[in-house]
């Protein structure tokens, strides 16, 4: 590829992707609320469109049409700046998340390109970094709005993800000390994983979920609790706080905190699969197709998220703390330790 | 030549957001520019070709320690400082601190031109010195601190620890009274 084509494919991918996120976003509230009804024997959204598949459409069209209204105490700039720093933090974190291999897209183009926007060295950092970052957006919302119930769920938001934040790195930690991780791009991660185990377990793929079980569990509980979902979803627990750090918002603004919310599950699934499910590797498909591998395994993801929400009831506060400081981060340490004392042990 | 404008415009934004964070008097607005600073300063040191200091800038102190100013912040709802009261009654105002105060200032100024008149290389262009590498490279960076400054780095863990079981010590002894 020419140089001067560079920043026009870096362009058209940085389109493509903002996009895709937000009709994975669009995706999931249906989603979402057809597995809800499924599980409570009922049918779902049934109107808007074929069975109800336009119904996110008209959500929207209803939200976006709603009046914007803002209590007279809160301080007008961070009431609008909160739900802003929460998407745009949700869209940054993918920014670093390849998913795929080198493709031509079925011949269209002439060279082959990697699928993913940006590929450097600590890419799996910048994501933790990036996602880090977005629980200001919850937090400033609870301060800002002036209320009691908004300021309790910024305050419980911002300790819950102090909380689970060491043990989501202290798993991720474990995953890139394994001996043929070269480098922290998630890119050298997935490739690590290509091909099958040796020996008798030849026919199991060399995914890490097979090397780190336990980093892969505490991974996904600790995804949950980062991403604020049900049975973690202590800031907006509605039995408690009404609606939790959003109470207070209509309209766009509050539209704009689910949406953030639902890229961030996507972001989290698709890490989960760079990391442990081996990306875009599996059977039957090229390595060109492995993007259809990488959608399907992140859609088992996201199902299972929701599958959890709307089966698992909400934790007691107190509950959710003891478990992620006593059991949840020492579990991540123990990993960490025994995987550093294996690979010592293996590779010396 | 655009990293130079680059460069002006990280740097105007750390100071700035630091000004600013002294400048004005709402706690909660003192911390978020202390966030938007240190951002800015991740931004240098991304420029400097050092990405994983900038990434443990931004996860460190933007997202954990600063997490937890605002937390406390939100919890002890600090109001605005009031000018009034803060003239006549701030222990900052006492003339002994003052001026032991503006002593240890003048001292850092001192300091600080001594400390950049010792650079020698400064004109060199970023990316050329021998040591480039061990910054950038995170498995170098890692070796380096674990074998030549092992010292240095076990020495910041039980400084923190000291400070950590001071807290736990202070806190308690508050609520029992």
């Amino acid at each position: 590829m020419e140089a001067y084509l560079r920043p026009a494919v870096i362009g058209v991918m940085i389109f493509v992707v903002f996009n895709l996120l937000i009709v994975a976003s669009a995706i999931l509230v249906l989603a979402e609320r057809k597995i809800m009804g499924f599980m409570q024997q009922r049918y779902g959204p049934y109107l808007v469109g074929p069975h109800g598949m336009l119904q996110p459409i008209a959500d929207i069209l209803k939200l976006v049409f709603k009046e914007e209204l803002r209590p007279k105490g809160a301080d007008k700039l961070l009431f609008t700046l909160a739900p802003i720093l929460s998407i745009v933090t949700a869209f940054v974190a993918f920014a670093t998340v390849p998913f795929g291999a080198e493709t031509t897209f079925f011949g269209l183009l002439d060279e082959p390109i990697k699928l993913g926007i940006a590929d450097i060295n600590v890419g799996v950092l910048v994501i933790f970094a990036v996602t880090s970052m977005g629980v200001y957006g919850i937090v400033l919302a609870g301060w800002s709005s002036n209320s009691k119930y908004s300021l309790f769920g910024g305050l419980r938001a911002s300790a819950q993800m102090i909380s689970y934040e060491l043990s989501y790195a202290t798993a991720l930690a474990a995953v890139l000390i394994l001996p043929n991780v070269p480098s922290l791009s998630l890119r050298d991660v997935v490739d690590a994983q290509a091909g099958y185990f040796s020996g008798w377990l030849s026919v199991v793929p060399h995914w890490f979920v097979f090397l780190q079980p336990v980093g892969f569990i505490i991974y996904v509980i600790a995804g949950v609790a980062e991403t604020n979902r049900a049975p973690f979803d202590f800031p907006e627990a509605e039995q408690e706080l009404v609606a939790g750090y959003n109470t207070e918002y209509s309209s766009v603004r509050f539209a704009l905190f689910p949406q953030a919310e639902y890229i961030n599950m996507v972001t989290m699934s698709a890490v989960a699969t760079d990391l442990y499910l081996g990306g875009w590797h599996g059977p039957f498909l090229p390595v060109e197709y492995g993007w259809i591998w990488f959608l399907v395994k992140v859609g088992i993801i996201l199902f299972t998220y929701i599958w959890v929400r709307w089966t698992v009831p909400r934790y007691r506060y107190d509950q959710l703390m003891k478990f992620g400081w006593k059991w949840l981060f020492p579990a991540a340490v123990l990993n960490l330790i025994a995987t550093a004392a294996l690979v010592l042990y293996f590779n010396a | 030549m655009p990293e130079t404008v680059v460069f002006y415009l990280f740097a105007g934004l750390a100071v700035g957001a630091s000004a600013l964070v002294i400048g004005q008097r709402n706690p909660m607005y003192s911390v978020l520019l202390l966030i938007a600073s240190f951002g800015a300063l991740s931004g240098l040191y991304v420029l400097l070709d050092a990405p994983f200091v900038a990434v443990a800038q931004i996860i460190i102190y933007a997202g954990a320690i600063m997490v937890l100013f605002l937390f406390v912040v939100m919890l002890l709802n600090a109001p605005k400082e009031d000018a009034a009261e803060w003239d006549r009654t701030h222990p900052l105002r006492v003339p002994g601190v003052a001026r032991w105060g503006t002593l240890l200032a003048g001292l850092l100024i001192v300091q600080l031109a001594m400390a950049l008149t010792a650079i020698r290389d400064l004109g060199a262009p970023v990316g050329s010195r021998t040591d480039a590498l061990t910054v950038s490279s995170v498995s170098d960076l890692g070796r380096v601190l674990f074998t030549r400054h092992t010292f240095a780095f076990e020495a910041t863990s039980i400084l923190i620890l000291v400070a950590m079981v001071g807290a736990v010590v202070l806190a308690r002894r508050e609520s029992e009274q």
